[in-house]
């Protein structure tokens, strides 16, 4: 089982999907699914394990017994380990919010369709994740994504439909590109193992076709990750899609893209080609601060809390883009910090947002008033996570700022540093606006009356319980820092090539 | 000139590649937007499938008597093109389903129409998530 390890994490999901598909009834489809969620993070945890007890820290896995680089080959590292943890935990998590389907539109006797796609989003998840070569990514990157987008067509309203189909453009012009690079790269290099290109790649690097190769390969994975200004398909993708699957994409699809940037850049090109002789960070840099300030802003003047949480994702993801292009084992171990703690507080508080639309039946800024008292534990995850989003000591976000702004001023970049501590006024002042909505102002009383729905009571415990999950492990995350910050420093290490 | 002529198959590739692009920037109808999807696409496959073309190479099956001497087109960009194009068919069919969707939504699958009926680009998030409890 053990020398297995790789292939199941990949396998299980993928499997269980289509079968999923046959089981009768939504409980059996729920519970099957929720299984094979545990299972998975089970065996990232195992993973994991087996990855300390390893001399170099990797792991490698012949699919169906080929070598490398004509057969695929599994290679999971200290930052493939991480993502899978992460990834596998948020789906476990994530799929045990009840009633399930929460705010999907799903016909009656259709919910283990709902299921299987989310267990087919987190296989191609996974599998872009384990998998050490570069094909292989396009194939497991279309599996996650065509999942997705038929999980966020589900979302209630006529704009659903709309924002998927949109997604849908922007998602596959993106995979095609990243495509197209790898094509290019094979074209020059002869193999499709990233190891290999890694070792291949030297010898043609100063050639064009690599340069463009890389810039498809960026823009490509660009789109998916939702870097500024590529990012126009999520605001909407994320508030018309059903809030569990706000909550779980938020959390997982942009990480692991995220992750398939560094692996490319770090990896397959090398930090000095990218940064050193083509400059990459002239453009990266300035992109990652307009995100985090445009992202913020724009999250400012938003009348839809699941709204505002998706802006707060575009300024979340250039905190990650920042510390990538700094290029510095520090900055990457802040990004790759930043991925961990950000998934852990936007999972929780989309799933917050599902329990207040479960209950009050919307999202809208101005139905939030006078909430806090009707829906004291659903606000208070709300606060708290916000307190992450903002970077108070003793949370998650804390930890990942700390470690950006050391790394800026390991590079004399005071004026960066700065910025990112700006910026967090700017996280302030949208999560003020939510605190002030649900404790500080009384709700209409005309709207009640409208409405003449039954007085609106605190979620179940089945949604408080995921939610308070997630929520409670951004301040565990946030005073013990020896799984997040440890893995991710020794990732880092391992990326930047100086050894673990 | 050889420059155009010696290299015609990636000027193929870049300009269906383009006209994909365009079609999906320009044109409001969604149906021709899956369609500017797919040439885009198509055009990729192109690139792949040339690229395993070799001069004066045959099919790469092994013939009798063995293959001394014998100059291969090479097979994997082809293999990998199966893949593509089975990604393309399954994400064309999840597009004209949304598109089937929205037209029952909206009545209409001019994206112009669609963004007018819808209250423009910005949100009044009141009307596009009530209703999603249960």
């Amino acid at each position: 089982m053990n020398a297995h390890l790789l292939v199941l994490e990949v396998v299980v999901p993928l499997m269980a999907a289509p079968l999923c598909m046959l089981l009768p009834s939504k409980p059996a489809a729920r519970m099957f699914s929720i299984a094979v969620a545990w299972i998975t993070l089970y065996l990232a945890w195992s993973i994991l394990g087996a990855l300390g007890a390893t001399e170099h820290g990797v792991i490698a896995y012949e699919l169906g017994g080929f070598p490398p680089p004509f057969g695929i080959e599994l290679r999971v590292d200290w930052a493939n380990a991480y993502l899978l943890l992460l990834v596998s935990g948020i789906a476990a998590v994530v799929l045990m919010f009840g009633p399930g389907s929460a705010g999907a539109a799903v016909a009656e006797g259709r919910h283990a369709f709902f299921y299987t796609a989310v267990l087919l989003a987190l296989a191609g998840l996974l599998g872009i994740t384990v998998t050490g070569d570069a094909f292989n990514v396009f194939v497991f990157l279309e599996v996650s994504s065509l999942a997705s987008y038929s999980l966020i067509g589900l979302g209630r309203g006529a704009r659903a439909p709309m924002a998927a189909f949109s997604y849908l453009i922007m998602g596959t012009i993106g995979g095609t590109l990243f495509l197209l690079g790898v094509g290019l790269l094979y074209q020059m290099t002869g193999t499709l193992n990233m190891a290999d290109l890694t070792t291949r790649l030297p010898d043609v690097l100063d050639t064009r076709t690599i340069v463009l190769a890389l810039a498809l390969l960026i823009v490509g994975v660009g789109i998916k990750l939702a870097v500024y200004p590529l990012h126009q398909w999520l605001p909407n993708a994320y508030s018309f899609a059903p809030s569990v699957v706000s909550a779980f994409l938020a959390a997982t699809s942009t990480k692991v893209m995220y992750y398939v940037l560094v692996r490319i850049i770090f990896t397959i090109f090398g930090a000095a080609f990218v940064f050193e002789t083509l400059h990459a960070d002239y453009l990266l840099l300035p992109l990652s601060l307009i995100a985090m300030f445009g992202g913020s802003l724009a999250a400012i003047y938003q009348h839809d809390l699941k709204r505002l949480l998706a802006y707060s994702s575009v300024a979340q993801v250039g905190y990650m883009m920042l510390g990538l292009t700094l290029a510095s084992a520090t900055g990457l171990t802040a990004g790759l910090v930043h991925v961990f703690n950000h998934a852990l507080m936007k999972g929780g508080l989309f799933l917050a947002v599902g329990c207040i639309t479960a209950q009050v039946g919307s999202s809208a800024m101005g139905d939030l008033r006078g909430l806090g008292k009707r829906m004291p534990f659903t606000c208070a995850a709300l606060v708290v996570g916000g307190l992450a989003l903002i970077g108070v000591p003793s949370t998650v976000g804390f930890v990942s700022k700390w470690y950006l702004v050391q790394a800026a001023l390991e590079q004399d970049l005071l004026s960066v540093a700065a910025l990112i501590l700006l910026s967090s006024l700017l996280a302030v002042v949208y999560v003020w606006r939510v605190v002030e909505l649900c404790y500080f102002s009384e709700p209409d009383a005309t709207q009640v009356e409208v409405t003449g729905r039954p007085p609106v009571r605190e979620a179940p415990l089945g949604q408080l319980l995921p939610t308070w999950i997630l929520i409670g492990s951004t301040i565990i995350f946030g005073l013990t820092t020896d799984l997040t910050v440890g893995t991710a420093s020794k990732a880092a290490a391992q990326l930047m090539g100086v050894g673990p | 000139m050889s420059e155009v002529l010696g290299l015609w198959n990636y000027w193929v590739v870049i300009v269906l590649m383009m006209i994909g692009l365009y079609i999906m920037i320009a044109r409001d109808s969604l149906v021709k937007k899956v369609m500017g999807l797919n040439i885009f696409q198509v055009s990729v496959i192109m690139f792949y499938v040339s690229m395993g073309k070799v001069r004066g190479g045959t099919a790469p099956i092994l013939p009798e008597g063995g293959a001394e001497g014998v100059l291969f087109s090479n097979p994997l960009p082809h293999v990998l093109m199966l893949t593509a194009i089975v990604v393309g068919i399954a994400t064309t069919a999840l597009a004209l389903a949304l598109v089937v969707r929205i037209k029952e939504a909206y009545g209409t699958i001019e994206e112009d129409e669609i963004h007018a009926l819808a209250g423009g680009d910005g949100m009044d998030g009141r009307s596009a998530v009530q209703g999603e409890a249960e």
